[in-house]
């Protein structure tokens, strides 16, 4: 299958008057054609920046300072900011975190969501934009979507906001959607169905999703490749089989011990010792070493690199266990 | 919508009829009424009749009642100087005074918004810095120094436009003003200069500050996300959030406008109500000041009124609060 996206060494750093934060800290990952990636970690670890960064919306104080990103073979940090525009919501969509702050409160729904076709088709109608973005209000499950355009964001509940910004994301069928935690604000029984229809897209039309979230559960149940993150970096990539039930990185056997489904039932939850580091004062050697249960002396001086195990397979970890073997 | 209108139109005329009573007292309370209604130049006799004319020898409650029956016909009292009624007086002088305050507001827009919103932008940059500078500038200079400056300047030594009257006025759908002549715009250009400039500085804060706040907000980011053009950006999800607290304050500070044009119309010898005011003061024409304090009550609470109407035009979560 064709590489849509491809991330190489990427390191985006916030250069913040209290210090110097590595939000994203040489991080590199594949996204083929159509193919859906799970970007799982705990808050903080730089999941959305990686999302911003690949986008080109880092805000100052932070920027990109090396690395490339490839989307269908172009270098996007070499690409003029009329070319990231034209991509932008276009071939590379972006559904935000918090549907509560994502759509303008002063603007009607149709208004929002025409503007996204009409900023990449000059040429077509109000009646034909009005039209898809009908149908497709109508595809992520919001019911009488002609009536809904004409309403503003305050009179929808999160995750009917949620709703509207995916299916924005879905008005031109990109290549590939970043999709950040689309359905945390969304109850269980929509959360399954908006999910579904996601999966449907990309099926249809060739959609990649990069599915930003810190629930391995969802993930694991419609990515096919997870990339497993901690303070900035991926400690851990490969198929959703190797990672949820081959784990090798200490930090990803944590992640999944502390799994609920992952327990028997009437025993106490895994917790990760310890607390997330702050991003400002990580420890010297891997970030993770003061709350691994298999840290050796190296752990606390050097940064474990990447080592590739297969072709999908790579961890950055001084001391795994390889349960292969 | 229309409830809301009728919530806060019954709101106002609450308004209304305290400060009423707050004039009357200010009036027949504090201080001796027959001192400050009757011209102080009249004989006994005529004092005397008045008196009786105007009801003072009777209980302090009628006296109210009889106050407000008055103004409600419009009756505020007659001036000593001009021997016409008050209210006359000030009508007549208003349409001067209110094309004087528009088209200031509007010099005060068309340069502070753009302004404003580059400064947001870009605060860091050296012409925002220069805008910022220049705004205290306009802020802390006095309002009639600067009128003079401006006379000396434009109408003395460049012999440019003139610096005293209100021109020629023109007619335009019935609407006279003196706006709508080539005479009359040489003869508002400078007043209204002048009174902008305090505005000016303002309203470049104002929006400048809502440019930085509005600016990082998320919505902002996912329109440019969705690939939305930088200036659609701007002009749209951006402006039509920072116009609303703009136009809050306008609003309202337009009624300051309409207030304290009486120093720039004393300055440009503008024929306006505020000149009347400062020339009622200067003689003791008590009826007039009563008058004109009503008058500019009245106008703070119609400017509200219409502020507030504005504000869920533009906001469309206060029109759902207000019609439920
Ligand atoms: N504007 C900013 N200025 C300074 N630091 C920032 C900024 N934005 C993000 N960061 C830093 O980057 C790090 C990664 O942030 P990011 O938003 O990517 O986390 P996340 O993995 O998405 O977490 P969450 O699950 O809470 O959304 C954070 O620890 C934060 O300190
Ligand atoms: S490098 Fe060392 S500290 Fe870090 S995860 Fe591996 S074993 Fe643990
Ligand atoms: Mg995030």
């Amino acid at each position: 299958m064709e590489t849509i996206l491809e991330i190489k060494n990427l390191k985006t750093h916030f250069f913040t008057k209290a210090g110097l934060i590595k939000a994203v800290d040489d991080i590199s990952f594949k996204i083929k054609k159509g193919e859906i990636v799970g970007l799982v970690g705990e808050s903080g670890s730089g999941k959305s920046i990686t999302g911003f960064s690949i986008i080109g919306l880092i805000d100052a104080p932070g920027r990109i300072v090396s690395g490339s990103i490839n989307f269908k073979n172009e270098p996007l940090l070499n690409a003029s900011s009329n070319r990231m525009q034209s991509l932008r919501g276009n071939r590379l969509a972006m559904i935000f975190q918090d549907p509560m702050m994502t759509l303008n409160p002063v603007l009607r729904i149709d208004t929002q969501m025409i503007e996204t076709i009409k900023a990449h088709d000059k040429n077509i109608s109000n009646q034909e934009a009005f039209r898809r973005c009908r149908d497709t209000l109508g595809l992520v499950g919001i019911s009488s979507p002609e009536e809904r355009m004409k309403a503003y964001p305050h009179q929808f509940s999160g995750g009917m906001r949620q709703r509207v910004c995916i299916a924005i994301a879905m008005l031109n069928k990109p290549d590939l959607i970043i999709a950040d935690e689309p359905t945390t604000a969304l109850d269980v029984t929509i959360q399954g169905q908006v999910i579904y229809e996601m999966q449907e897209l990309c099926k249809k039309t060739g959609t990649a999703l990069l599915w930003i979230t810190h629930d391995l559960a969802v993930v694991a149940g419609i990515a096919s490749k997870i990339c497993v993150m901690y303070a900035g970096r991926i400690v851990e990539q490969g198929s959703v089989d190797d990672i949820i039930n081959k784990p090798m990185h200490p930090y990803t056997i944590g992640l999944i011990k502390s799994v609920p489904s992952q327990n028997k039932r009437g025993e106490p939850l895994h917790q990760i010792e310890g607390m997330v580091p702050s991003m400002l004062e990580l420890p010297i050697g891997c970030a993770f070493h003061d709350r691994c249960t298999e840290t050796i002396e190296n752990c606390k001086i050097e940064k474990p690199i990447e080592t590739n195990q297969s072709d999908s397979r790579v961890i950055r970890c001084f001391n795994f266990k390889d349960i292969r073997k | 919508m229309t409830a809301f209108i009728l919530r806060r139109s019954s709101q106002s005329i609450i308004v209304l009829f305290i400060m009423s009573l707050l004039v009357f007292s200010g009036v027949n309370l504090v201080g001796d009424p027959v001192e400050m209604l009757i011209n102080p130049e009249a004989d006994q006799a005529e004092v005397e009749r008045v008196i009786k004319e105007l009801g003072l020898d009777k209980p302090i409650t009628e006296q109210y009642w009889y106050f407000l029956m008055n103004a409600f016909k419009g009756d505020l009292g007659t001036s000593f100087i001009f021997g016409e009624p008050a209210l006359k007086l000030i009508v007549q002088r208003m349409p001067a005074t209110i094309e004087l305050a528009l088209f200031s507001l509007f010099i005060s827009l068309i340069f502070a918004i753009p302004l404003g919103i580059y400064a947001g932008l870009k605060p860091e940059s050296k012409i925002s810095k220069t805008i910022m500078a220049g705004s205290i500038l306009g802020f802390s200079m006095p309002t009639f120094w600067v009128g003079i400056l401006f006379i000396m300047f434009f109408a003395v030594y460049l012999g440019w436009l003139p610096s005293t009257g209100r021109g020629e006025i023109g007619s335009f759908l019935g609407v006279k003003s003196s706006l709508f002549t080539l005479d009359g715009l040489s003869h508002i250009f400078l007043p209204a200069l002048n009174l902008a400039l305090f505005k000016l500085s303002s309203v470049i804060r104002l929006t400048r500050a809502g440019t930085r706040e509005i600016i990082h907000q998320d919505y902002i980011k996912f329109a440019r996300a969705k690939g939305v053009a930088e200036s659609r950006v701007i002009n749209v999800h951006l402006l039509k959030n920072i116009l609303i607290p703009i136009v809050t304050i306008i609003g309202l500070e337009f009624g300051s406008l309409i207030a304290f044009s009486t120093v720039t119309e004393t300055v440009f010898a503008w024929p306006g109500m505020g000149k009347l005011i400062i020339d009622s003061i200067y003689n003791l024409d008590r009826p007039v000041i009563v008058a004109y304090l009503m008058i500019i009550v009245i106008f703070f609470v119609f400017l509200n009124l219409l502020v507030d109407i504005l504000y869920t035009l533009l906001d469309p979560r206060v029109r759902i609060q207000g019609s439920n």
